[in-house]
């Protein structure tokens, strides 16, 4: 009895935390997507499937954002991967602590500021005058969905890079030596030693990713000018413009629920991949 | 002053702690002995909050006063005035569109002080209970009788007032004649939305609003800026699709692009058309012949303001016709009251972009509080900002 009080205060602060800022408003937006825009917007209480009905004027949002997300994810993996490797493995542990601070050096500064300047770098006396110099003319860059593109890769890359830095990093490095001793090549070692013990950290960072890149809306708002439509751009909009808040709700609840299914789908293959182990988790 | 008055050695630091922490010296001798005392009220006087303030003749307003405005839409130097006089600063939030305000104010909290909605709109904002009727006891810097009456009479709703008139303007486009090769300057919608579409393709910006844009679509057709026709809105939407590959990007912040060149063409409104024409001449404001947009400005308080009285000073503040002919002269947004164009020079109230010809201006319409609330409206814009 006195082990349930101990624990029921341990988990009480966060209990209560989820209860009401995550439990409680799911619910609201659940009531209010069966509900209906108000005369002068918000909301008014109805129930109807109208609201789901509707939701195919928003398509291009949904997939720009299943497109893109993977997309970002994916990338940000590919240009993660070499450098947590080299942080872990290769780097001497002189300079190891002062490039991983480097790499925490952009979160110092907001994330709506690093946005701004892309757009200088990406805009028509950016990137595209340097190519212009060098003949190849009128590049545009700015407001297209590359430009997101880079903006999301380079926003979320640190998220990348530490998880799969960790795992690097514990892993014993007289397996590599054995692998090495039993005649294997540096790439099959790689291939058959390091990836698969990486995987937790490739597993932990792709989710961190991908599920932040599912909601964003602020790099496509900045660096798509209004044209690359993420779903959480077209929920800002439901709410902050268009004032519906029932249409909106059946939006969020729909990337909720797209959310839930892809990230079980991808939490059983992740498992599957990594031979059932158990130790893959958030973090 | 002798050398080591200014530091103390690590040693000599826990000394005093120790004694300190015994009881054998006071608070006041350690602090002063170690130089704490000195470090906190420099770090004191590093916050603001921590600052004494003076005292004012018109009596204590707070340390600050919240707006929410449009973008490039006042004088800096004046807010800086504002400060000095009353000790209030003034932070400044930025929309671009009067649809994003009444979302804030519908959400509540939005914590505003003062904002500026549109003329069309505070008929909506009443009878939502958003805004609350002015003591114009508090605003002697009111005149009534000084504002030039279509632009000052939509702040009066059943008689009561409920805002004073900032500026009034109208929304045509800005085009960068520069990029016409030699082809004539374009004067009406239809020439903007085929521009577009063809030599401008990839340069051309809308507003990220659904009263102009949508409006400025319906005139292509030359029915009216206001329409919530259903028939109407669909031919409006299908020219927004169409044209919508060809767009540089939907936002109301264009000057940036302009400037710089990544756009050559935006719907615009006057002060901005100005400001960039002043700068860089080949940047030209055009009002389509077809009509368009003529709009009014208001100072309003929302309900629940929190600094209520920094919110009556500031507006009295910017209504003072000296403080608001700088406004006028660093925005270019046209004033309707008479006492402050007094005060203005000659050149600018001759300013074909801030006082259009009466023919172009006869054209005009002021948008209709329908627009602000019709749901196919509202839906038609978010529609085409997400396919």
């Amino acid at each position: 009895m006195r082990q349930l009080g101990r624990n029921g205060v341990l988990l009480a602060p966060a209990g209560i935390w989820l209860l009401v800022m995550l439990v409680l408003p799911l619910v609201v937006v659940f009531i209010f997507s069966f509900g209906e825009r108000g005369a002068a917007g918000g909301y008014v209480p109805a129930l109807t499937l109208e609201q789901y009905a509707n939701l195919p004027a928003r398509w291009t949002a949904f997939k720009n954002t299943l497109i893109l997300a993977p997309l970002g994810t994916v990338a940000a993996l590919l240009i993660a991967y070499p450098l947590a490797y080299y942080l872990a493995v290769r780097c001497s542990p002189k300079w190891r602590t002062t490039l991983l601070i480097l790499v925490i050096v952009p979160f110092w500064t907001s994330i709506l500021i690093r946005s701004y300047a892309w757009i200088f770098i990406l805009g028509g006396r950016g990137i595209p005058a340097l190519l212009a110099m060098v003949g190849i003319d009128d590049v545009r860059l700015i407001n297209t969905p590359f430009a997101v593109l880079v903006g999301i890769v380079y926003g979320y890359l640190p998220l990348m890079v530490f998880p799969i830095f960790v795992s690097l990093d514990k892993l014993d490095k007289r397996l590599l030596e054995a692998s090495s001793d039993l005649g294997s090549t540096p790439l099959r070692t790689f291939w058959q030693v390091t990836l698969p013990l990486s995987v937790p950290g490739v597993a932990t960072g792709c989710m961190l990713v991908f599920i932040l890149l599912m909601g964003e809306f602020l790099i496509p708002a900045i660096l798509g000018g209004g044209k690359v439509f993420f779903v959480g751009n077209a929920l800002v909009d439901l709410f902050l413009q268009s004032r519906n808040w029932a249409f909106g709700s059946a939006v969020a609840m729909t990337l909720v629920i797209i959310m839930l299914v892809t990230v079980t789908v991808y939490m059983k293959f992740i498992s599957r991949l990594g031979g059932q182990r158990d130790d893959i988790s958030l973090m | 002053m002798s050398k080591d008055d200014g530091t103390i050695s690590k040693k000599r630091f826990m000394e005093e702690f120790r004694r300190y922490q015994k009881g054998s010296v006071t608070r006041r001798h350690f602090l002063g002995v170690t130089g704490l005392g000195v470090a906190s009220a420099v770090m004191g006087a590093a916050v603001p909050g921590l600052r004494p303030r003076p005292a004012w003749a018109a009596g204590d307003i707070g340390d600050r006063v919240i707006l929410a405005t449009w973008p490039n839409y006042h004088d800096e130097a004046n807010f800086d005035a504002f400060t000095e006089a009353t000790g209030a600063h003034v932070q400044v939030n930025v929309f671009g569109s009067n649809e994003e305000m009444l979302a804030k104010l519908q959400a509540g909290g939005s914590g505003w002080d003062v904002f500026v909605p549109t003329n069309y709109t505070i008929t909506t904002y009443v009878d939502e209970d958003l805004i609350i009727p002015l003591d114009t006891s508090k605003l002697s810097n009111y005149d009534a009788g000084s504002f030039e009456q279509r632009f000052s009479d939509a702040g009066s709703v059943n008689g009561t007032l409920y805002a004073v008139p900032k500026n009034w303007g109208t929304t045509g486009y800005a085009i960068n004649t520069g990029k016409l090769d030699g082809a004539p300057t374009p004067t009406t919608w239809k020439e903007f939305w085929d521009l577009t579409m063809g030599a401008y393709s990839g340069r051309t910006m809308v507003h990220d609003y659904q009263l102009t844009t949508i409006g400025n679509a319906l005139k292509y057709f030359g029915y009216s800026f206001n329409s919530v026709d259903e028939k109407e809105l669909a031919d409006a939407e299908k020219l927004l699709l169409d044209a919508k590959p060809h767009l540089f990007a939907i936002s109301s912040d264009y000057q940036p692009p302009m400037r710089n060149g990544d756009a050559w063409m935006t719907m615009c409104w006057t002060g901005d058309g100005k400001q960039m024409n002043v700068d860089m001449p080949e940047i030209v404001y055009v009002l389509g012949k077809e009509g368009g947009e003529l709009w009014s400005d208001y100072y309003a308080i929302p309900k629940g303001a929190p600094h209520m009285d920094a919110a009556y000073a500031l507006i009295n503040f910017l209504l003072d016709p000296a403080v608001n002919a700088k406004e006028v002269l660093a925005h270019g947004y046209p004033s309707a009251d008479a006492r402050t164009n007094a005060l203005l020079p000659k050149e600018l109230l001759e300013d074909p972009i801030l006082y259009p010809a009466a023919d172009l201006l006869s054209a005009l319409e002021f948008g209709a509080a329908a627009t602000l609330t019709d749901p196919n409206r509202a839906e038609l814009l978010a529609r085409f900002k997400s396919a």
